[in-house]
């Protein structure tokens, strides 16, 4: 049984004290939620609070102009294990928060809530905040999305990438048409720019290796209907998924490693066929000209302005705008990875990660999930591998292959009890380590079922004895009963 | 790209290249790429076509942590990073080139697949890189390479030698397999095909149809990846990935006896637009004058210039074709190369090459057989030394004391001698010696072996279709009749610089042999079902019979209503009425 305990410090403000309280600053309370996956399984969660008065330095922090400002006076001041937040209510009336917003959320691990008049009202808004920072219900159980009846998972759910040690993330760009574009990208630029300051943070959760190529005469697997209106090229929603498979088997595998591979393309349309734009479901245009496919990547379709000349000569130049690019690719990376910021209530109010590219909570948002999906898997694995010994009993388990069982067991029983004390990165260690481990056992080549001969193969070959070594007795079988039946209906024969 | 053609009097040969042009400048560095094909017909009504298609990255593939591709594939870039590559060729070969009757091959290859890679000295464990490396490609080429392991892998330490930049030749870095059963078809193109940045959308590639290519005598694909300098100061080094493609039609059978061909005739497509991201693309067609008979031959349309050069050892003629010259399409849409013979040609003899060479298998029964090897020096008066390799599976095992090397009836002393003995089921027998060849000679070299038993395990499926063994290599300078001149590498054809040539007066030549089938004693597999169902037969009808005994109750018959006879005299003493017995 899976417990999650995120260790959580509410600190009031002078002013923001509710009136019914149980006890006097400081003290400690419990609040549990039950997360049910299917009808066996089920996680909660314990979020421990410790309530206390702000101290000197955080009401100066506090005093602040900005929300901002008070949020970077504060982060020297917190607690920043991993898992940990600490929440600061500030009185109702403080000009700290904008109007209308009622919780601000910084790049840390922290959040500054409006106080509301009774206790009860107050832990109803931080239960919202908590989950916003940790977990919710709906992201643990997309982590345990395997274990989920089909039928009930949402297709958001369906969409985060699985958990994994490593992942490869490969940019592309298609120029289907050299002859009329020459397509120049800056992708080195815009690789160390915009996406490595996400990957170096993101470096805790996975390794990441990143790469680009251009392919040439690569085209999407469908035709785009011409509009007459505006004169340009549209790719509807329910022809979207055709586009990938043909693209695809240009992008190359990952020979090299195991890791899944993210794919972003960068599509810039045959002359003939530009301008390209997507149309959403209800046959509006999408306004980034992208769209994602779940657990695979992003494709988005950079258009070539049409030279004001006709007589421009071909090939045209094209220079590739990264920045305009590259939020889309990393807004897809970010909804990948589950990290999508869209399904926050309105009156919260998120600050931006900047240069980092992540909040610090958003990383604990990822760890959660990884840290559970984790120890699913590794349950699931080791459920196959003895499943398999049952199957055979005259398997070999070698004594490497018993260690690693071992030794995932060990990783796996470490990483659950360190979630109960919520030591969420050690946590999230030993269940990497688990994996490793358990999935290092369950590849092992000597335990290659088709290594064993099946017992049915060798009744087979022993069949030509079997067989004529049936036919007598089975007629002796039936002359018994024959015989059996005559006895009955002539008794009086016999002497 | 470029491309340019040559005719020869007999052999035509026909070559589309795309050389290297000026480069774009592009964030720093300069990419080009380079195609190039080339079409020799063989005396016997054969053509041999070869494409060389060249992407050089003028980028350190072995630093830093993120790499962007442009032209170079990423599949092979990443593999060269990953995994410490310093040098990669890999051919994968269907069919014998006939070196006695087609001349010297441009790039030869033996029949199945060939790998032989050289290590970064930074590879501490070349053993496991070697293996990593084997079964990546195979999943690239779709080809059975992962069947190299340690019994059909050697180390050789004196016939392959890097070709690019090195600097140092340690041998412990080398790795060298062949597998002669590997088949190689459409499956091992289509992956080849998309290595190309263009594809086979557009340029030279789109000739390369698979219905064609392997309706052939010949076809050997390659990759060759190497470091190169990066100009004549060599202050910087760039990657070369050389993509080669050869295929031998046979044209004299197929065509009516006439030797006439065309692109079309040759690959059912022509040549309609170049590859715009090639800085070259050539097509050369070999008209070189035999006898001084130039009038003998033409092609059309005209060529846009004549190339001349020394090609191993023989002055040859080629009309080129550069496809980057706009006034090719002017006339038509589509090139379709064509050569025309203007009488009749009878069978006027190919030259002889100065080195070619013949295998086969002697002895007789299932014991004991020995490999003999022929090789000719048809050079009229110049001797010249030649590096031999043998790779011998362990299952044949080598007598040493046996090695006879003969030549004009004299014993000839190989001035080196490299010999590893093979360890059953661990490494195959290594033979490599240096043999001076006398000016028009033929040396005789033999072993005997014996033929080992196999576990009933080890034999593959099909056993009785023999084993083979693969090629035996045969690298030499050979000696130039005509004297060569210094070309620039990066300015001459792609067909001329793959192997580096020492100086004018010899060339580079790296043979093959034919690869052998060897018979070894080979078990009755369905024996033991055999015995196994016969004994069960007699065990149960003992078994059936003995029970019978057994379990059978016997009466009393009581005397019956009499025999068959009584009963017909019965029926007809009825019909006369009279009673019965």
């Amino acid at each position: 049984q899976v417990q999650l305990v995120v260790p959580m410090v509410v600190v009031f403000s002078p002013g923001s004290v509710p009136g019914d309280l149980p006890r006097p600053l400081p003290f400690r309370d419990v609040q549990e939620m039950e997360i049910s996956v299917n009808l066996r399984t089920s996680v909660t969660s314990h979020y421990e609070m410790r309530y206390r008065s702000t101290t000197g330095q955080e009401e100066a922090a506090l005093a602040a102009a900005t929300a901002r400002e008070a949020d970077a006076a504060l982060h020297p001041l917190q607690d920043t294990t991993m898992g940990s937040l600490t929440i600061y209510v500030v009185p109702e009336t403080s000009s700290l928060l904008p109007q209308g917003i009622t919780v601000y959320v910084g790049k840390h691990r922290s959040a500054l809530v409006r106080a509301v008049g009774s206790l009860a009202a107050l832990q109803a808004r931080l239960r919202e905040v908590t989950q916003v920072m940790s977990f919710t219900a709906s992201s643990i159980v997309a982590a345990l999305s395997d274990r989920v009846p089909n039928g009930e998972l949402s297709p958001d759910a369906r969409r985060n990438l699985k958990s994994s040690l490593g992942y490869e993330i490969t940019f592309s760009l298609l120029n289907p048409d050299p002859k009329s574009h020459t397509v120049d990208w800056d992708i080195e630029g815009a690789v160390n720019r915009y996406v490595k300051p996400v990957l170096d943070k993101l470096s805790l959760v996975a390794n990441f290796s990143v790469d680009s190529q251009i392919l040439y005469y690569a085209v999407l697997g469908v035709t785009p209907r011409y509009d007459k209106e505006s004169s340009s090229f549209l790719l509807s929603a329910h022809s979207l998924p055709h586009v990938i498979n043909p693209v695809e088997a240009r992008l190359g595998s990952s020979a090299a490693s195991l890791y899944p591979v993210l794919n972003f393309l960068l599509y810039v349309p045959e002359r003939s066929h530009s301008p390209l734009y997507i149309q959403d479901k209800d046959g509006a245009p999408v306004s980034t000209n992208a769209f994602h496919s779940p657990r695979w990547g992003g494709i988005m379709v950079y258009n070539v302005e049409v030279p004001a000349s006709p007589q421009a000569s071909l090939p045209l130049h094209v220079d590739v705008d990264m920045a305009r690019v590259m939020e889309v690719f990393l807004a897809q990376l970010r909804l990948l990875f589950g990290l999508s910021r869209e399904e926050v209530p309105p009156e919260f109010l998120l600050e931006s990660p900047g240069n980092e590219g992540l909040a610090d909570w958003e990383l604990d948002h990822l760890l959660w999930a990884h840290t559970v999906e984790n120890i699913a898997t590794v349950s699931t694995t080791l459920t196959s591998l003895a499943q398999l010994l049952d199957k055979i009993g005259n398997i070999v388990i070698k004594d490497d292959v018993a260690s690693e069982v071992y030794r995932a067991v060990a990783s796996v029983q470490s990483a659950v009890t360190k979630l109960s004390l919520g030591h969420l990165h050690a946590a999230f260690q030993a269940s990497k380590e688990a994996v490793t481990s358990s999935e290092k056992a369950f590849f092992d080549p000597s335990l290659l079922h088709l290594l064993y001969f099946p017992d049915d193969q060798k009744f087979a070959i022993y069949i030509p004895l079997f067989l004529p070594m049936a036919v007598p007795i089975l007629l002796s079988l039936a002359k018994i009963v024959r015989e059996t039946r005559l006895h009955k209906k002539e008794p009086t024969k016999m002497d | 790209g470029g491309m340019a053609a040559a005719l020869l009097p007999l052999p035509l040969l026909l070559l589309l290249a795309a050389g290297p042009g000026p480069g774009r400048a592009d964030a720093g560095q300069e990419r080009r790429d380079a195609l190039r094909e080339e079409l020799t017909p063989l005396p016997t009504g054969d053509v041999a076509a070869t494409f060389q298609f060249r992407t050089r990255w003028d980028a350190d593939l072995q630093r830093g942590a993120v790499s962007h591709y442009r032209l170079f594939p990423k599949a092979l870039g990443r593999l060269v990073a990953a995994l410490g590559v310093r040098e990669l060729h890999l051919a994968l070969t269907q069919g014998f080139w006939r070196t006695r009757y087609w001349g010297q091959p441009p790039l030869q290859a033996p029949a199945g697949a060939e790998l032989w890679v050289w290590f970064q000295p930074t590879v501490t464990d070349v053993d496991k890189a070697w293996k990593e490396l084997s079964n990546i490609l195979s999943g690239i080429f779709c080809a059975s390479l992962n069947f190299i392991d340690l019994t059909n892998t050697v180390i050789p330490t004196a016939s392959f030698k890097p070709l690019g930049l090195a600097n140092g030749t340690d041998h412990h870095l080398l790795r060298y397999a062949v597998l002669p059963r590997e088949v190689v078809c459409t499956e091992n193109l289509t992956p080849w095909k998309k290595l190309l940045p263009c594809g086979s959308k557009a340029g030279l590639a789109v000739l390369l149809k698979a219905e064609r290519l392997f309706h052939s005598s010949y076809h050997s694909q390659a990759v060759h990846i190497r470091p190169i300098c990066r100009d004549a100061s060599c202050l910087a080094m760039s990657w070369e990935l050389r993509q080669t493609l050869t295929v031998v039609f046979d044209f004299f059978s197929s065509g009516q006896g006439k030797k006439d061909w065309s692109l079309f005739k040759m690959f059912s497509r022509t040549l309609t637009d170049t590859c715009p991201l090639a800085s070259q693309s050539k097509v050369y067609v070999d008209i070189s004058p035999k006898n001084k008979e130039k009038e003998l031959l033409e092609v059309s349309p005209a060529p846009t210039s004549v190339y001349e050069a020394v090609v191993q050892g023989d002055k040859k003629t080629y009309a080129v074709y550069d496809l980057l010259n706009p006034s090719l399409f002017n006339t038509s849409r589509s090139l379709n190369v064509q050569l025309k013979w203007k009488r009749p040609q009878d069978s006027s003899e190919m030259p002889i090459p100065t080195l070619h060479a013949q295998r086969y298998v002697g002895g007789y029964g299932l014991q004991t057989g020995e490999i003999c090897t022929l090789i000719y020096n048809t050079h009229p008066y110049r001797a010249f030394p030649v590096i031999l390799l043998e790779t011998v599976p362990w299952y044949l095992r080598l007598y040493v004391h046996t090695l006879t090397i003969i030549t004009k009836g004299k014993e000839n002393k190989p001035s080196y001698i490299h010999y590893q003995p093979a360890q059953d089921r661990r490494r195959p027998h290594l033979l490599e010696m240096l043999i001076q060849l006398p000016a028009n000679s033929v040396t005789k070299i033999t072993i005997q072996f014996e033929r080992a038993l196999l576990k009933w395990t080890e034999y593959p499926p099909d056993p009785n279709h023999g084993f083979y063994v693969g090629s035996s290599v045969l690298s030499a300078l050979v000696p130039s009749v005509t004297a060569m001149k210094d070309m620039d590498v990066e300015q001459s054809p792609l067909f001329t610089s793959l192997f580096p040539s020492s100086d004018g007066s010899s060339y580079f030549v790296r043979l093959y042999t034919e690869p052998l089938l060897v018979n070894l004693p080979t078990p009755d597999f369905s024996m033991p079902y055999n015995v196994i169902c016969l004994t069960c037969t007699v065990v149960a009808v003992c078994y059936g019979s003995f029970y019978n005994l057994l379990t059978r109750t016997f009466h009393v018959e009581e005397p019956s209503r009499g025999g068959l006879a009584k009963r017909l005299a019965n029926v007809i003493r009825k019909f006369r009425g009279v009673p019965p017995l």
